[in-house]
């Protein structure tokens, strides 16, 4: 790993100033950082640690009874939290589900949405969930917030206070992780919303997590398994990844069958 | 950089460059090399020790990240009398080791299990140390080990 200033921040005020210089970058759980520094995939010459934030923790419900994460919050964190698993057991699944339990250890929702790896879990439930990330700057729709591979509206200097999930009616989360990485080969997350059916893919998609229109369509007249189409249309699987894990074909199958499994 | 934190009990601080990772820091600055580097990826868990209690693998995690925070390493499970930790015994009872090199991670790792889960089932056991890679054993007596533990609380 490359050398760099070290800051750790006791203000939003004082992180954003800092990440606003340049090749700044935000520390949260580092599980994916670190590693791609290591690498020198990512060499930025300043860090910005945001562990003593205050402001970036805890789990609380909110005036519309939807839940409110600090993005410091830890999967760990997410997975065993009281409230979140009576309000939102989709989302507390998804978290116990995440790499291994070192990673759920350090790792955090807002880093994770942050760095929107396309094969990262919390992506396809913040997308399905219609839930919003909030910044130091502004709210941001979940359908606004994803911008391709790696890439968020996220703007130099932004920085993510929390994030908000309403409550559905019924969702549900299934991945197929990829065994050596745990990162998910596809994962499928469906919620029953106020706003109709919200059908949302990860590790799937070649330009990173994604809804799918037709299966909304179909689990809106029934949200059910056996709604579930066995085929998706060859428009889906054209936006596919193909790679040594997987043809596009095969994770076009593994959406339907993950969805269709009970 | 200085960096201060409390390791096996004791408090220790030392002089670090910024990328100096926590498990160089207890290996090189501190001697304590019974965490070991494996993979250095995140992949292996060997290098799991505990923070505040967690287990976390200390070679994804920046020296400057634990500054105040208290680190239990393997070092730190003995009695003070020198008497093995339950769980490094059950080890050593079940064959859970072969060449030793995931020891100090497996344990480490199942120690957080345990204090959260006194009582385990096999498939959490087996599901808990995901994280940990072992090439010798096949993992049935390290497993045992845990069990044995488990069993015995």
């Amino acid at each position: 790993m490359k050398t760099f200033e070290y800051h750790k921040p006791s203000s939003l005020d004082d992180a954003a100033k800092l990440l606003a210089q340049a090749d700044a970058v935000a520390l949260a759980g580092g599980m994916t950082l670190l590693p791609v520094m290591k690498q020198r995939l990512n060499s930025p010459s300043v860090v910005v640690d945001l562990a003593a934030l205050e402001d970036l923790r805890g789990i609380r419900e909110n005036e519309s009874k939807g839940v409110v994460l600090g993005a410091m919050t830890t999967h760990a964190e997410v997975a065993g939290d009281a409230l979140v698993r009576e309000k939102l057991p989709a989302l507390a699944e998804l978290a116990a589900g995440i790499g291994d339990a070192q990673v759920r250890n350090r790792g955090t929702v807002g880093g994770s949405l942050a760095n929107n790896d396309p094969a990262a879990d919390y992506p396809a439930a913040l997308l399905a969930l219609n839930g919003s990330v909030h910044t130091n700057k502004r709210e941001i729709a979940a359908d606004d917030f994803f911008a391709g591979l790696f890439a968020t509206a996220l703007e130099e200097g932004e920085i993510i206070r929390h994030l908000h999930f309403p409550i559905p009616e019924k969702a549900g989360y299934k991945k197929f992780p990829q065994p050596a990485s745990l990162y998910a080969l596809v994962g499928v997350f469906a919620a029953k919303t106020n706003g109709g059916v919200r059908v949302a893919v990860t590790g799937a998609g070649s330009e990173g997590v994604f809804r799918v229109p037709e299966l909304e369509e179909a689990l809106g007249k029934d949200f059910s398994p056996e709604s579930v189409p066995e085929k998706l249309s060859d428009g889906v699987e054209e936006k596919l990844l193909n790679d040594i894990h997987g043809s596009p074909q095969y994770r076009a199958a593994l959406i339907t069958a993950l969805l269709r499994s009970p | 950089m200085r960096v201060q934190m409390t390791v096996n009990g004791k408090a220790v601080s030392g002089e670090v460059a910024p990328e100096t990772l926590l498990a160089q820091f207890l290996r090189e600055n501190l001697r304590l090399t019974g965490t070991h580097i494996g993979c250095d990826t995140s992949q292996c868990g060997a290098c799991v020790v505990l923070c505040g209690g967690k287990s976390v693998k200390s070679c994804t995690m920046l020296a400057a990240q634990a500054e105040g925070a208290d680190i239990t390493t393997i070092e730190g499970m003995e009695s003070p009398g020198g008497e093995l930790h339950p769980l490094q015994e059950a080890f050593r009872q079940n064959h859970g080791l072969q060449c030793g090199f995931c020891t100090p991670g497996m344990v480490m790792s199942a120690a957080d299990l345990l204090r959260q889960n006194p009582s385990p089932s096999e498939e959490e056991i087996r599901h808990w140390l995901e994280g940990n890679i072992c090439r010798c054993t096949g993992y049935h007596n390290i497993v045992k080990a845990v069990q044995a533990v488990a069993a015995a609380k």
